[in-house]
């Protein structure tokens, strides 16, 4: 599977009843599948929109619905399309009794594999019979298309028996093709939505529940005493956990630093503004974080900053009650001190 | 080219859910440790690093990053990865040692299944295009292929709760395994079925996991353990990711695998089955009788930590070759849904 990209946003809580676990919370990560589909792909969506199926004869004479692009036994490139019916057989099948979310249906349905009249290979598609009773291999079924057709697989909304009464879709088919309206459609988009619980590190989770009492807790290395902030579940010099608890001041110095020009979607502050490395004092290890309160083209390496802390109130598991750093007007630390975090 | 040995393996505690990161770094450290005690080599001596692991099991990107921690890769370390069982990331290790550019290798495999939905998030490994918008769960799909076996007159469903029952009891032995005990084949037929025609002991396991395995060069091997279990042949094939265009009662990438290899005085094969009758699809694709020993681990119907279950199957079969118990043992692992792609190994004592 490819690497994953996309939105995601978490926020912790915490959960006093159970302190010693470390926090977790939802993460819900979504993204919209964009993908360009190609002459065999793209001349299968087509069909689809138009309420078609068409597949693709194969080296051996097979055809194969959904159309492949390249044959499964000689990886020849095919292009040969054939009409098939929207009606055919179950090859086999499965009962899903509780749906997932994206599903077909969200009532119990079936899933099967099903060969359209005039194909050899079969399609995967769900199948919409009220009950495991009401399914058999062999059972003849045919399309329910979506209301709305667009140059999608879920164009076939889902099969129904084919000598039983025509269904009502139970939900929107996703998407979506992005095309002026009449035009082959060349991309397909598939909405992607996926739910997890995520979980801090105990090291992370003592960090976040120390940010909501406005402590900046670091941890150190029993081995090479590195002071970590935030700690890590294992220090990436000794592959150990880190376990000293070390209460950090909210003064340090910017080691690093840029100044943000760009403007971009979802931005909080108005360009241009500076984004910085800061290295707290006793820490060995800078994080990101912005430096505000002075002209942008004032800041410098070096330079001493102070947190501004967000009203008390505000204040939860999160590097967010920090607003932003801000000069302290000290004298510049020397490059030699700081050049080793660079 | 020298031969390559497997020198130790560990893995930890198969549980339904644990409350550590996706990074596995909290389960990957101890299991780091009790390679290095066994086998007596340091992180510094190691030569090359290779894991398996899936962001989507993750939910967010380059989650392997995070893992490196778990290694303490200061001074930089010579590292890869795969999204991919860790078996495959050993096969990358493996040809490292073959091609002489080091002598050994570390190799690991992670994953906290219990963070997400197991098989919704394994629908996002099918095809993008006529597959994966309909999300069809993992489960669902390989109740589609038992079905296509048990109409066909293959395999009963007493034969696949005979499966379930034998791996239950096997893995009695196993400290590692999530599920074990003594289970009637009777009692297990009148459960309800949770995906007809499965029922829940058809189903492995949601498990969070690591497994970590331990790669030397025969000579340096020999130095390091007793008796090296010598990888003496490793294959893997593909089928074809189109469901409908392959007979899924059959697996033509595991058998292709096994005829590329020397099977014959097999005493003990580690299968990667995931559900019960795929493994009386592995079975009769390796030609593996009734004198073979099958997953005296209790294979992953007992625990299938994702993305290092195919690795542990290698250590398990390398550990019966490491204690002596066997001569020659046999390592399958699989990726992708219903056993598209599979893995074949051999392990044997060094002659």
């Amino acid at each position: 599977m490819a690497d994953l990209a996309g939105k995601s946003r978490t926020c912790f809580t915490q959960d006093v009843s159970a302190p010693e676990l470390p926090l977790s919370a939802p993460l819900n990560v979504g993204f919209d599948y964009t993908r360009s589909v190609g002459p065999v792909l793209g001349r299968f969506v087509d069909a689809l929109r138009e309420r078609r199926v068409e597949g693709v004869r194969g080296s051996d004479g097979r055809v194969h619905v959904p159309p492949l692009e390249y044959d499964p036994v000689t990886a020849e490139a095919l292009s040969e399309f054939v009409p098939v019916a929207s009606e055919g057989e179950i090859v086999s099948w499965s009962w899903i009794a509780e749906p997932v979310d994206g599903q077909p249906l969200s009532r119990p349905f079936a899933w099967a594999l099903i060969r359209l009249d005039g194909a050899d290979t079969s399609i995967l598609h769900a199948v919409d019979a009220g009950t495991p009773s009401n399914v058999h291999t062999g059972q003849r079924v045919r399309i329910r298309w979506a209301e709305e057709t667009v140059g999608h697989i879920r164009d076939i909304a889902y099969f129904v028996p084919a000598d039983g009464p025509d269904t009502e879709p139970t939900e929107a088919p996703p998407p979506v093709a992005k095309r002026e309206e009449g035009a082959p459609v060349s991309v397909v988009i598939t909405p992607i939505h996926l739910r997890y619980e995520h979980s801090a590190s105990p090291e992370e989770s003592r960090y976040l529940r120390g940010l909501a009492e406005g402590k900046l807790i670091g941890q150190r290395c029993p081995s090479c005493e590195k002071v970590y902030i935030p700690p890590r579940g294992a220090c990436p010099t000794d592959g150990v956990p880190t376990t000293d608890e070390v209460e950090l001041p909210d003064t340090g110095i910017v080691t690093t630093f840029c100044i943000v020009n760009v403007p971009f979607l979802g931005q909080k502050i108005k360009p241009p503004y500076v984004a910085a490395y800061i290295l707290l004092d006793g820490a060995d290890i800078a994080f990101l974080h912005l430096v505000l309160g002075c002209d942008a083209a004032d800041v410098r390496m070096g330079m001493r900053v102070r947190a501004s802390w967000k009203p008390r109130d505000e204040w939860w598991t999160s590097l967010e009650n920090i607003g932003h750093f801000e000069p302290t007007g000290e004298p510049d630390a020397p490059y030699e001190s700081f050049a080793h975090h660079l | 080219m020298p031969d390559v040995a497997v020198v130790g393996f560990a893995q930890a505690p198969n549980v339904r859910s644990t409350p550590g990161t996706t990074n596995g770094v909290e389960m990957l450290v101890p299991i780091f440790a009790e390679v290095f005690e066994r086998t007596g080599l340091s992180k510094e001596d190691i030569g090359f690093w290779c894991s398996g692991s899936s962001d989507y099991l993750a939910g967010r990107a380059f989650s392997f990053i995070a893992a490196v921690d778990a290694i303490g890769a200061f001074p930089p370390i010579h590292e890869s990865h795969v999204e991919m069982d860790a078996a495959w990331a050993l096969y990358e290790a493996w040809l490292k040692i073959r091609m002489g550019e080091v002598d050994t290798a570390l190799v690991y495999g992670f994953g906290k299944s219990s963070a997400g939905q197991l098989r919704r998030v394994l629908t996002l490994q099918m095809d993008p295009y006529v597959v994966a918008p309909l999300w069809p769960d993992s489960v669902s799909i390989a109740g589609i292929q038992a079905r296509l076996g048990l109409e066909s007159g293959l395999w009963s469903e007493k034969d696949l709760a005979e499966v379930a029952a034998r791996s239950r009891a096997d893995a009695a032995g196993n400290p590692a395994a999530q599920l074990s005990g003594t289970v009637e084949v009777a009692e297990l037929l009148d459960a309800p079925y949770f995906a007809d025609p499965l029922r829940a002991h058809d189903i492995a396991p949601i498990t969070d996991g690591a497994a970590v395995l331990v790669l030397a060069s025969a000579e340096r091997a020999a130095d390091l353990v007793d008796s090296p279990a010598v990888i003496t042949g490793i294959e893997h094939r593909v089928d074809s990711p189109a469901l409908g265009v392959r007979d899924l009662t059959k697996s033509p990438s595991t058998a292709a695998a096994g005829r590329a290899l020397d099977l014959d005085g097999v005493e003990v094969a580690e299968l990667h089955a995931p559900f019960t009758h795929q493994e009386l699809i592995l079975r009769e694709a390796l030609g593996l009788g009734d004198q073979v020993r099958i997953n005296p681990s209790g294979g992953v119907l007992t625990g299938n930590p994702m993305f290092s279950a195919g690795l542990a199957r290698i250590g398990e079969a390398a550990n019966r070759v490491l204690d002596g118990t066997a001569r020659k043992t046999l390592a399958h692992a699989t990726s992708g849904p219903v056993l598209q792609q599979n893995l074949v190994a051999t392990l044997e004592v060094l002659s």
